[in-house]
């Protein structure tokens, strides 16, 4: 019924094509039509990329999908799209995410509505041509024209230091990126072609191998963040407005993983596997240093943004341990991340649309006059420590099952941050959310609004769905996995 | 003796520039205030008529005519098209700005013109002389143009500066070429890029030669450490002079260095590579770091341009056929935006105001949503940023410098342009995330806001789709270097 169609193309532009509607036709006179087309053009990019997983074949580990057809002769660059278990999932969560941030930005966007929502729709489409595309110019090109709507998203609709953080996190990527983009044209000078499947048969010396690494690793680790290079993270979630936190959190930082899964690994085995070691040390001090910064935080948000940088840790732990559960479980990390972390973020914006605070300090005792709204931040908050039967316990759990099989103390040191995760999400909603009515804000409080009970409604079965049978996800992504990994253990040398 | 009439229709467009450019001068005689827009439009019409000329008379064949002074291949018409272009929509871009500034004269007109048919000479050389007599045709138009208005004194100190200093760089040129006719022999690049294949002459004395060369060319490029003139002449002149400096005389300058270095001088291409190198490394530098600091827009341009030239020598420097189509590219892509920026700064400027400060684009999003889109499209091109044209004009010399094993200098050129896209950035963060300072309703004639739409569009579109310029671009290389 589907098979004709490009599928791939159809999600990928649907939401641009929508973005751009939505800018031509709303005007801030009438912000309604724009705030309707925008969730049409949403729950459309959705529709049509719920096919991507029905009629994904989990049995084949190669590229589904394909869409190739010739772009940029003089160079060779082609329009080359595809999907494997790696990506496919990624791109679900992202049209997914888009809906959440276009009803979430529903009444609390009262400025430019037309433009903030064309810039959600855009980023939508351009994200998903980055998990989509093939050709490394492709893929440059989606990730590098992301950063403008972006950029725009922060700088707008952000907090007060909104163009400090805006130009910070424009600028950190850019740097990584154009190292990658050098790398990239190194590549294709030495293979004729911008092929990423053809980079990844590409032999290269070690010397190359650490080279193109590392420009890589810039690029990526700036993107996941990794310590030390996180630093543009918390100032730009605490800025963003809610729907630009969410779309960070949730889908942004997994391209810096995804990056490495599609190009460090594949195309730089030697030199993934030579540093490796370095690599697991940074994920540990991520994951550990990073967890005891969170708790320090006084600020709801730049705590969750901390804790985001310290879950990600776990995920390019999982990497770099070179064994299916690493693998596994990190990918099923990040797809569980993207829920929790996009949830408080929006647990966060309910409250400041309330009060416009995200000082912890002004809060306590919300659960007096929201009781709905605090069960579901509890619930997150508990996922987000990693709770048996929420999805966060199965990617951390999986991340610690293949970091025993290479080293005990990897796994230690990574179970220990369960322990942190725990102490700095619940004590944050002890502070917040429990205890006597702080404050006459707070005893001013309503609880959620049919929408906003929505947004984390979904947000909540998709939790829990993914704790309790997390096999649709785990299976779609083995065969890819398991391929990645055979590919990976061949030296290039 | 019989004098041999040489064949004429290589120079055809040349000499319908001409004809066309005395003519307006004639007639803008009797032209009244009101009337003047005869003068426009007759210059447009010539900018027609001189390209449907060139592209009738265009051929796939290398013809040389005048005794081989002057040479007509693919390479040649493209460009001359795109400098008709560019020309014609700078026309568009300015005429309000001049008519409300007293400068929509007949001179302005005829001095453009004149300009113009010496970046068509240039374009078209292939003798030394040719070569020179082009480059001051165009200076000398050029400085007359700067200081066109006569009452404003950052005008007449920029064209004073520029007068100077331009024509010391002419008499470096002019020296360099001595030094080259000495060693060779000979006037013609053909016959000196035989004669060094051959080795005739001290290599001392070549060398000598080409350092003055190259001196004189970074002069008219603007490169660093010869850029002192850019940022004043851009900032004092006025602004629709400015758009014009900034644009089409870059497309002559490349089609010079084309002519001179890759046509003239590829026996030495050695030498001039490691002079390119050190000027391409510093004008990214200095253009990019300076730019950081200026207040005014026009100054800012001016810095953005050194850095973009020192871009386009990135594509000399590889000395590939590859690179010189990417370095074509390159200077296409970049009169295209800077048409863009400059004609916004003109679409933004009114009577008794120009709109010169980054300041003044404060709120542009609130408002015009739709110039503040154009100009960031614009912006973001400069920045290298895909998807817009900017990004494959970056991507083509970097992959020629690298092809041609420049690794470290092409790491620093996107450093610097990280650099770069600061300045950039922050007219985007003017425009969308400021309050707006000034809430003078923006009147400008629909021909423009068309036009500007269209570049803005184009800037967008060839980022897209950048096939066709490139196969373009490479095409016209390959089919003039053989």
């Amino acid at each position: 019924m589907t098979a004709g169609l490009p599928l791939l193309s159809l999600v990928i532009w649907v939401p641009i094509a929508a973005g751009v509607a939505v800018l031509a036709t709303g005007s801030d006179r009438n912000a309604g039509l724009a705030r309707i087309l925008a969730l049409l053009g949403a729950l459309a990019g959705f529709v049509v990329s719920l096919p991507l997983y029905t009629q994904f074949d989990s049995l084949q580990s190669g590229m589904q999908f394909v869409e190739i057809s010739p772009w940029i002769e003089t160079f060779k660059v082609t329009y080359h799209l595809g999907v494997d278990g790696i990506s496919v999932l990624f791109i679900l969560l992202t049209s997914f995410t888009t809906l959440l941030v276009v009803i979430a930005g529903w009444k609390v966007i009262e400025k430019r509505v037309a433009q903030y929502m064309a810039a959600f729709l855009i980023l939508s489409g351009l994200m998903i041509g980055v998990f989509a595309a093939l050709d490394a110019i492709l893929f440059y090109v989606f990730w590098e024209a992301m950063l403008i709507p972006m950029f725009i998203a922060i700088g707008v609709w952000g907090g007060p230091n909104r163009v400090y953080a805006a130009v910070k996190f424009f600028l950190y990527t850019l740097l990584g990126s154009l190292l990658m983009l050098v790398a990239f044209i190194y590549l294709y000078n030495k293979a004729g072609t911008f092929e990423i499947l053809d980079f990844h048969r590409l032999p290269l010396s070690m010397t190359e191998q650490v080279l193109i690494f590392l420009a890589f690793l810039v690029a990526f680790a700036v993107k996941v963040p990794m310590w030390p290079v996180h630093t543009w993270l918390p100032d730009a979630h605490v800025e963003a407005p809610t729907g630009g936190s969410v779309v960070l959190a949730a889908i942004m930082l997994k391209m810096g993983a995804y990056g490495l899964l599609r190009f460090s690994l594949p195309i730089t085995p030697d030199a993934s596997h030579a540093l490796s070691g370095f690599m697991i040390a940074l994920s540990l001090i991520a994951v550990v240093y990073i967890g005891l910064v969170a708790l320090v935080q006084t600020d709801m948000k730049k705590l969750i943004a901390y804790s985001s940088i310290s879950h990600m840790g776990f995920v390019t732990l999982g990497f770099f341990i070179f064994n299916a559960y690493g693998i596994e479980g990190a990918l099923v990390q990040m797809i569980s991340h993207g829920f929790i972390s996009a949830a408080l973020f929006l647990c966060v914006g309910v409250l400041y649309d309330r009060m416009h605070s995200r000082a912890i300090a002004d809060y306590g005792g919300v659960v007096n006059r929201m009781p709905v709204f605090a069960a579901f931040f509890v619930l997150f908050a508990l996922a987000n420590s990693g709770l048996p039967a929420t999805s966060g316990f199965v990617g951390e759990f999986m991340v610690i099952m293949g970091a025993v099989k290479v080293n005990f103390w990897y796994a230690f040191l990574a179970a220990i941050t369960l322990i942190f995760g725990a102490a700095y999400t619940l004590w944050m909603v002890k502070r917040v959310v429990f205890g006597a009515v702080a404050n006459e804000h707070v005893e001013k409080l309503s609880d959620i609004s049919p929408r906003e009970f929505l947004v984390l409604g979904l947000l909540a079965a998709a939790v829990l769905g993914m704790g309790l049978y997390p096999l649709p996800f785990t299976e779609v992504m083995h065969h890819s996995v398991n391929n990645l990994l055979s590919h990976v253990a061949q030296s290039k040398l | 003796m019989t004098i041999a009439v040489p064949n004429l229709m290589p120079a055809l467009p040349e000499i319908f520039v001409l004809t066309m450019a005395s003519l307006i001068l004639v007639v803008d005689l009797f032209l009244s205030g009101k009337n003047r827009f005869i003068s426009y439009v007759l210059t447009q019409l010539t900018l027609l008529g001189a390209a449907w000329i060139t592209v009738s008379t265009g051929s796939l064949e290398v013809t040389h005519t005048f005794s081989g002074m002057f040479v007509d291949d693919v390479m040649a018409d493209v460009l001359k098209m795109m400098t008709y272009i560019t020309v014609s929509v700078m026309l568009v871009y300015s005429r309000g700005y001049l008519q409300l500034r007293n400068l929509f004269q007949g001179e302005f007109f005829v001095l453009l013109l004149f300009a113009m048919l010496g970046m068509m000479v240039m374009i078209s050389a292939s003798h030394f002389l040719t070569l020179y007599l082009g480059l001051e045709l165009l200076s000398l138009a050029l400085y007359a143009m700067v200081a066109l208005q006569r009452d404003s004194s950052p005008a007449t100190e920029a064209a004073m500066k520029y007068f100077i200093l331009g024509a010391l760089a002419s008499g470096l040129l002019l020296y360099g070429m001595s030094m080259i006719y000495g060693a060779t022999g000979s006037l013609d690049l053909g016959n000196i890029a035989a004669a060094i294949q051959q080795g005739t002459g001290s290599r001392t004395v070549l060398i000598f030669g080409l350092v003055f060369i190259v001196a004189g060319l970074a002069f008219k490029l603007g490169a660093v450490p010869f850029h002192m003139w850019v940022p004043d002449v851009y900032q004092g002149s006025p602004t629709a002079v400015t758009l014009f400096i900034g644009s089409a005389p870059k497309i002559a300058a490349f089609a010079f260095i084309m002519r001179l270095l890759v046509e003239g001088l590829p026996g030495m291409m050695h030498d001039w590579q490691g002079m390119l190198i050190v000027m391409a490394v510093l004008s990214m530098a200095i253009g990019n770091i300076t730019a950081i600091a200026q207040t005014n827009i026009k100054r800012m341009l001016a810095y953005s341009t050194i850095s973009h030239m020192g871009f386009l020598l990135l594509g000399f420097i590889s000395g590939s056929l590859n690179g010189y189509s990417a370095s074509m590219f390159y200077v296409l892509a970049y009169v295209l935006m800077n048409l863009g920026s400059f004609g916004m700064i003109l679409l933004l400027s009114r009577q008794g105001f120009e709109a010169e400060n980054i300041d003044d684009f404060k709120g542009l999003n609130q408002r015009k949503p739709w110039y503040a889109f154009l100009m960031l499209l614009v912006m973001f091109s400069m920045a290298g940023v895909p998807p817009t044209v900017g990004f494959y004009a970056k991507l083509s010399v970097l992959q020629a410098a690298l092809q041609a094993g420049f690794l470290w200098v092409v790491v620093f050129a996107v450093l610097m342009s990280v650099i770069g896209a600061y300045y950039y950035l922050r007219i985007v963060k003017v425009m969308y995330f400021d309050a707006p300072q000034d809430q003078t309703p923006i009147a400008a004639q629909p021909d423009i806001s068309m036009l500007l739409s269209v570049n803005g569009m184009a800037v967008l579109a060839l980022g897209i789709l950048p096939q066709p310029l490139m196969a373009l671009c490479a095409y016209s290389i390959q089919h003039s270097l053989l």
